[in-house]
């Protein structure tokens, strides 16, 4: 630790700090642009000048390290000046045009320009304009009103992990572009929207929509992938106009996935809003009581056993919670929640969560992804792994991948093979990636969606253990860790959503299985499956694929129109809040299955939300034992099959998001390409 | 950069002469750095385009092979090749005109040799190239040849010393495929004195030592 005394009051920061973050330390807000506490420092704005005790002149805090004793003064006459200086040049050829700019309000130049700005210019030249970039469907560009602080250069480059966008020509010519002229083909691209201090970058779909000032803000959870971003939920008018992320270290830092940014326009689209019945094949409006009498007429004298429940990818804990509690009422033990046919060992809550954690990966020596995409599948999580392989320098962490990668996963990987035999290799060989994996402390095996939904699931997670039990490793370390790619799975399984004893699974209930299926939100299995004998109940906020086949639709509510409880794939139990109301009729979805429950003659034990979470044990498992099959099942030798679905569209929300399907049109055929 | 040339070649390979090159410049870096060859590199490609069809320029497919023969992104190295002016980034004449018009030159005239170059090359503004494809003309920042100004530096060589008629007839010497002899034009050897020696005449002055007064 080094002493420092910042306008007389002493600190203590760690050595090799600088004097920036010792003055954050003694309180004393600095101004920057260029400056991003996590991206590396460039110095070129110069808006963070400060006095230091003997420097010759003024010194930039930002890239100052302080030494022992240094006296640093932030608000000295000579300060104030050369901020003030800094600002007249930074103005001189920055538009005076915030009243339609969309950054107004939450810019920074604006907000430091009335601290240091002069109210008047003594710029009589001409001023320097600059050609618009298109960066695809996402970010707008209004380069005049750059800066060149070179934030977005060092994001994409760093964060991102993506080097597309540069720094051309030189001195009044420079211009941040991709030269190129190409969209942007980064999943994380939404954050350069917010880390631009002005107005250069901004939301192209939210272009001109509304002012910060004028949004009701609220803390949510990101239900697009399963890492439970952080986000705040800002709406206007009933209306959500656009979702940013939250700062929470632990999980995403300060970034969110351009699905979990850009999906908003898809969440007052396609919507259920009142409930509907079918009537001789044909769906007709209905009310709510009409609806209720229409399943409870169905329901009566069918059996328990006739009757299932699968629950969606995006709900949120408390309507699981309710839809389980109400199918064991009726009797029934046909549950699930695996729309896609995963398995998963779930004797311990260990093994079907990403177990050493996000901030695990901070800590891991080597890394082992098996048959996940991590990229795609949870974009935010990736760049952690990308902070991690680049904080220890070129070939410091070893990563090995099992299975194909249909992009750069923006760190550099041993290819080990395309199927989950490779695993014989790393379990007794002595070099190459097998010896390190040996030699790590603390190796972290990834498990994704492709390894679970394969007959061998099982085998391929005993083979991983069985890795991780040939070398030594730190107390306390788990090393395999599941990626969930869906919002609901953790919850869900800790709840128990599985089949009970001998229960159905999705699998089961389809083609017949069941009389009754009650789908909370599912629409990503295959639909057509069911058998058209089947009475499907579809209750969720899209019209999606399981609301076509329905034949009783009960309109529920978006994340962002209920307060819920989600846990992401580390175990984490978060919750998130109302921002909006549903739209038309539309209800929360716990309160759905608690109103349908009375008609049904099986009346559920709660009247709130409150006395409903009492009944929720979230953080341990209580879901049945694993099917005895690890040790039948031996490693299968097809290749792991990456998904095919693509990033853009993978929900009912992001289906419904014409920006998200602009994206996927956009993005589509250099996939292609990247195939071939 | 606004004036990115449109009418790009789709593809770009380096020749033997390049590859040998390359190999002799990329020995100097130890292999993790080997980024740092990006300028040199650049340069090989400018004088293959220029072997191979006369004008020495860098295309954008050219710097995508650079940056994958150094295992950097490609805007890397189009942020170097728009950083220096050094490198054309659109297909020049057979001469490049890099007239100096930085202070020094231009107090000892250089409006006059950016004159006759038009002139004589018929280009009617800076940057452009003249209609039958030998020449570009652009201005150059001082070239660091100050003692000798004004400089007109064509490819690779400087002219130094020069003036109006001087410049006139350099260009048409170049026009007939003569290249002239590089360096002062005036007669000048180096950068001493223009018509001889001034000081130290006295061969026997410096072996007294200096005086004391």
């Amino acid at each position: 630790m080094v002493k420092v005394i910042v306008d007389g009051i002493p600190v203590e920061v760690p050595a090799g700090s600088s004097a920036l973050q010792a003055c954050e330390a003694a309180g004393k807000e600095i101004p920057r642009f260029c400056y991003h506490e996590r991206l590396s420092v460039a110095g070129n704005c110069r808006m963070c000048l400060v006095q230091v005790a003997r420097a010759p002149k003024p010194v930039a805090s930002c890239g100052f390290p302080v030494g022992e004793g240094m006296q640093i003064f932030t608000d000295t006459e000579t300060v104030r000046k050369a901020r003030r200086a800094v600002m007249e040049f930074l103005l001189i050829n920055h538009p005076l045009d915030c009243p339609i700019c969309d950054q107004g309000g939450e810019c920074d130049l604006q907000d430091q320009a009335y601290g240091y700005g002069s109210g008047m210019s003594r710029y009589h030249e001409d001023k320097r304009a600059v050609t618009d970039k298109n960066l695809g469907p996402l970010v707008k560009t209004v380069m005049t009103r750059c800066i060149q602080c070179t934030r977005c250069v060092r994001f994409s480059t760093e964060v991102a992990g993506t080097p597309e966008l540069g720094g051309i020509s030189r001195g009044e010519n420079l211009e941040i572009t991709t030269y190129v002229e190409k969209a942007l083909t980064s999943e994380l691209s939404g954050n350069l929207i917010d880390i631009c201090p002005v107005g250069a970058l901004t939301s192209k779909p939210s272009a001109f929509q509304a002012r910060p000032w004028e949004l009701k803000k609220t803390d949510a959870i990101d239900v697009m992938d399963a890492v439970g971003t952080n986000i705040v939920i800002q709406a206007r008018g009933g209306e959500v106009k656009r979702i940013v992320p939250r700062i929470n270290d632990e999980v995403n830092e300060e970034w969110l996935s351009d699905k979990g940014r850009f999906s908003v326009d898809g969440l007052k689209r396609r919507r259920l809003d009142r409930p509907w019945v079918r009537v001789h094949g044909k769906l007709h409006p209905a009310s709510w009581q009409d609806a209720f009498v229409a399943i409870a007429k169905r329901l009566e004298g069918v059996p328990g056993s006739r009757i299932g429940a699968i629950v969606g990818d995006l709900c949120e804990a408390e309507s699981i919670m309710a839809l389980r509690d109400l199918m064991h009422a009726l009797g029934s033990s046909n549950l699930d929640c695996r729309q896609d046919g995963a398995q998963y060992d779930l004797t311990d809550r260990a093994n079907y969560i990403f177990a050493d954690g996000i901030t695990g990966i901070d800590e891991a020596d080597a890394v082992l992804v098996v048959g996940a995409n991590v990229r795609q599948d949870a974009p935010v999580l990736n760049a952690r792994i990308r902070k991690r392989y680049l904080s220890l320098g070129r070939g410091g962490l070893p990563i090995g991948v099992i299975g194909t990668l249909p992009s750069d996963p923006t760190w550099a990987y041993e290819p080990l093979g395309d199927d989950p035999t490779a695993l014989n290799a790393l379990m007794d060989g002595t070099e190459g990636f097998a010896a390190k994996l040996k030699a790590a402390k603390r190796p972290l095996i990834i498990v994704g969606q492709e390894v679970l939904v394969r007959e061998d699931a099982l085998a391929i997670l005993a083979g991983c253990r069985k890795v991780l039990a040939a070398g030594e490793r730190a107390e306390g370390w788990h090393g395999l860790n599941i990626l969930h790619t869906a919002a609901s799975r953790v919850a869900a399984l800790d709840l128990g959503f599985v089949p009970g004893n001998g229960g159905r699974s999705v699998r089961g209930m389809l083609s017949g299985g069941v009389d009754v299926l009650w789908l909370l939100g599912a629409d990503e299995f295959p639909v057509h499956s069911i058998s058209p004998d089947t009475f499907v109940v579809y209750q969720g906020h899209h019209g999606d694929a399981g609301a076509a086949r329905a034949d009783v639709i009960l309109p529920g509510a978006t994340y962002t129109e209920k307060e819920g409880t989600w846990v992401n794939t580390e175990g984490r139990v978060q919750r998130g809040f109302q921002a909006v109301f549903p739209p038309g009729e539309a209800k929360e979805d716990w309160k759905i299955l608690r109103a349908v429950s009375e008609v049904l003659g099986a009346t559920l034990p709660y009247d709130t939300i409150g006395a409903l979470r009492e009944r929720m044990q979230l953080g341990v498992s209580s879901a049945a034992a694993a099917p005895e099959v690890a040790s039948q099942v031996a490693l299968d030798a097809r290749p792991l099959v990456p998904a095919t679905h693509g990033y853009y569209l993978t929900n009912p929300i992001s289906r419904a998001s014409p920006t998200m399907n602009e994206c996927a049109a956009v993005y589509a055929p250099s996939a292609a390409v990247a195939a071939e | 950069m606004s004036d990115v040339n449109h009418d790009q070649p789709t593809h770009f390979a380096f020749d033997e002469v390049s590859e040998a090159e390359i190999t002799k410049v990329l020995a100097k870096y130890p292999p993790e750095r080997k980024a740092s060859g990006a300028l040199p590199l650049l340069y090989i490609v400018q004088d293959q385009m220029k072997r191979q069809t006369g004008s020495a320029w860098v295309p954008t497919v050219a710097m995508d092979v650079v940056a994958e023969r150094l295992d950097v992104a490609p805007i890397r190295i189009y942020e170097v090749a728009t950083f220096y002016t050094m490198f054309n980034l659109k297909p020049i004449g057979k001469y490049h005109l890099q007239v100096c018009t930085t202070t020094s030159c231009w107090l000892r005239g250089s409006d006059d040799v950016l004159g006759a170059c038009k002139k004589a090359a018929g280009i009617a503004h800076v940057g452009g190239t003249s209609a039958d494809g030998l020449f570009t003309l652009s201005e150059a920042e001082c070239l660091g040849a100050c003692a000798n100004a004004p400089i007109l530096q064509v490819d690779n060589d400087f002219y130094e010393d020069l003036d109006g008629p001087r410049t006139e007839a350099l260009i048409a010497a170049l026009r007939r495929d003569e290249v002239p002899q590089p360096g002062p034009t005036n007669g000048r050897h180096g950068s001493e004195p223009e018509g001889g020696r001034r000081v130290l005449l006295d061969a026997n002055a410096g072996a007294a030592g200096p005086q004391k007064g």
